[in-house]
């Protein structure tokens, strides 16, 4: 038994209860992180010393948890959310030497506004491009499962980490897919809110129209928790939202009587694993013997979302990461003759072959006739995919599908074939693309490898609160969530 | 059969301000081809009366006062600058 297989309620009754203290919490993640990362390497930066010295004001100030609802609450943060005074890489050369990225991100402020302590930064794909973590320059990240299997991505150190049990909780970020697909893959749960829920202020840029920052947690309830703290509109975010936030937790009834899921054909179609949809069908009767309703539907553009994506994101990305220039911060080639050659020579040395890819054929996009056609035509076509789910949801409370085609794929066996990595992503994609919010839940284990697979639930715009009451009925009444690896402590 | 020539990748890397050599060039070419080609699916959709979505949600103009504010200092600014003098940012030079 670790101590982080309570949740969030349960650990602040405990440090009310003076049963165990907030430098326990603290020395317990780190007591897993020594135990566990030389095989997950999950982490890229450790706050040991800042974490400890956290724990022991926060001790010494006593437990407040109706003013400080993440009182002492160990938490990671993924290494593309800047926090003041700890190295900021993004997993990126370039920003290897970043020591101090000056200010904090606003849900870091967040999260040290209610009182949680930052445990480290995570591993991930380079500048988030990517769905295995393999396009980390720094290290190579695996599934606490097997470590044979990647962890998903981009947010694969945030997912394994929590799998592997050495924090609660994580922060990660989700463009297409990367808080969602790797918590399926790590059999955690993954939350991408709606598009403007949370400030993106501090959270690097790869594509701005689409990224949304997420929690990554065991349990529904904790993300609930956690997505409260985080949420809500920032004068620092001009996309941040003026809608206000509920109280996710509230939400959490097990109530889902007459509640109308919408079942996209899409989503099973050929190319997805059987035993996974198995898996979801399996989900979608236990929801039906708790009182909801599902029905098959269309959402007829969905086979288009990955080339719109592709088109869209890499536009962005290639306007957002410009500004890595040599000049003001991160790396410099030392080769350089003049300045042209330093910007050519410190971007080329600094950035890592998808990124590279990415940056080209986002420039393509925007500077090609031919391929202005195609950005233009993608950005029609995600007014198409937006209006399928408009439809859908004048009739439906949530859209239920599985989370990724797969169960996670064995390190190294994609990674050569951009294309394939990229559809990968076919069933959370559109959710980005729409801005609706989307969550990843466990939903069983894959009979051939016994890698966990998950249950994706899309909601309506600012309808968080449904997402999470349905996730957390089906999870109470499924279980999956008692499953951890070994690595993770299981006996 | 590429969609995409070596010359034409040459010219967008030096758009992007990204060196790349012969070999890189051809690789990318031929990925980069594969992409647009996949992507071309697309053009099977009519979407004549179709607005463009660059943004999801229904804002325009967002604006916060215009007040001066305590910001990162110039000193902390240049903290993380690869070269600097006299309180400014270091380049090598642009002219010859």
């Amino acid at each position: 038994m670790s101590l982080f297989d309570y949740t969030i309620k349960e650990l602040q009754e405990k440090l009310t209860n003076k049963e165990i203290s907030v430098t326990d919490l603290v020395k317990e993640s780190y007591e897993q992180i020594s135990k566990t990362d030389d095989e997950v390497q999950a982490f890229l930066t450790l706050n040991e010393e800042e974490a400890l010295n956290r724990a022991k004001e926060l001790d010494e100030a006593g437990v407040d948890a109706e003013q400080f609802p993440l009182f002492g609450m160990p938490i990671g943060i993924k290494d593309n959310i800047v926090t003041k005074g700890l190295r900021t890489t993004c997993a990126s050369q370039i920003l290897s030497n970043l020591e101090d990225p000056l200010y904090d991100a606003t849900v870091v402020k967040k999260l040290n506004d209610a009182e949680s302590v930052n445990i480290g930064k995570l591993n991930m794909d380079e500048f988030a491009m990517g769905s295995s973590t393999e396009n980390s320059s720094m290290k190579k990240t695996r599934n606490p499962w097997n470590t044979d299997y990647v962890p998903g991505g981009s947010s694969g150190g945030s997912a394994a980490a929590v799998a592997a049990g050495q924090v609660p909780f994580t922060l990660g970020s989700d463009t297409g897919g990367s808080v969602r697909q790797p918590a399926s893959y790590c059999g955690v749960v993954g939350m991408k809110p709606t598009y403007g829920r949370v400030s993106r202020f501090g959270l690097v840029a790869f594509a701005s129209s689409l990224d949304q920052i997420g929690p990554i947690t065991r349990t529904v309830e904790d993300n609930a928790r956690i997505l409260e703290v985080i949420s809500g509109q920032d004068e620092m975010d001009s996309t941040s939202a003026n809608v206000d936030v509920p109280k996710y937790s509230d939400a959490l009834t097990g109530d889902v009587k007459g509640l109308k899921i919408a079942v996209p054909k899409e989503y099973f179609r050929e190319g997805v694993d059987e035993k996974v949809k198995e898996s979801v069908r399996k989900a979608l009767g236990q929801l039906e013997e708790l009182g909801a309703e599902w029905e098959e539907v269309s959402l007829p553009h969905s086979k288009y979302a990955v080339a719109t994506y592709y088109m869209i994101a890499s536009s962005e990305a290639s306007a957002n990461l410009a500004r890595f220039d040599g000049v003001r911060y991160g790396k410099r080639s030392e080769n350089a003759k003049d300045m042209m050659d330093m910007f050519k020579m410190s971007r080329s040395e600094g950035f890592g072959d998808e990124v590279k890819r990415r940056i080209m054929l986002g420039t393509f996009c925007v500077k090609l006739r031919l391929l202005r056609c195609l950005l233009q035509k993608a950005q029609q076509v995600r007014t198409l995919i937006k209006q399928d789910f408009d439809q859908i949801f004048e009739k439906y409370d949530v859209v239920i599908g599985p989370t990724a085609p797969t169960t996670a794929f064995k390190v190294g066996e994609k990674i050569d074939d951009p294309l394939t990595m990229y559809a990968n992503d076919i069933m959370t994609i559109p959710v980005n693309l729409a801005g609706v919010p989307g969550i990843s839940v466990p939903c069983g284990f894959h009979p051939d490898n016994n890698m966990p697979i998950g249950l994706q639930i899309i909601g309506k715009h600012f309808d968080e609160s449904t997402v999470y009451r349905v996730a957390h009925a089906y999870e109470q009444a499924a279980g999956y969530y008692k499953e951890k690896p070994q690595l993770g402590g299981a006996k | 059969m590429s969609k995409i020539s070596k010359d034409q990748v040459k010219h967008v890397a030096n758009l992007a301000r990204l060196a790349i050599n012969e070999e890189e060039a051809e690789k990318y070419s031929e990925q980069l081809s594969a992409i647009i080609d996949f992507s071309e699916q697309l053009n099977e959709l009519d979407t004549s009366n179709v607005e463009p979505t660059t943004h999801v949600l229904d804002m325009k103009n967002v604006m916060r006062k215009d007040e001066p504010k305590e910001w990162i200092s110039k000193e902390d600014a240049l903290k993380n600058a690869p070269d600097k003098q006299d309180g400014q940012f270091r380049v090598p030079s642009i002219l010859d």
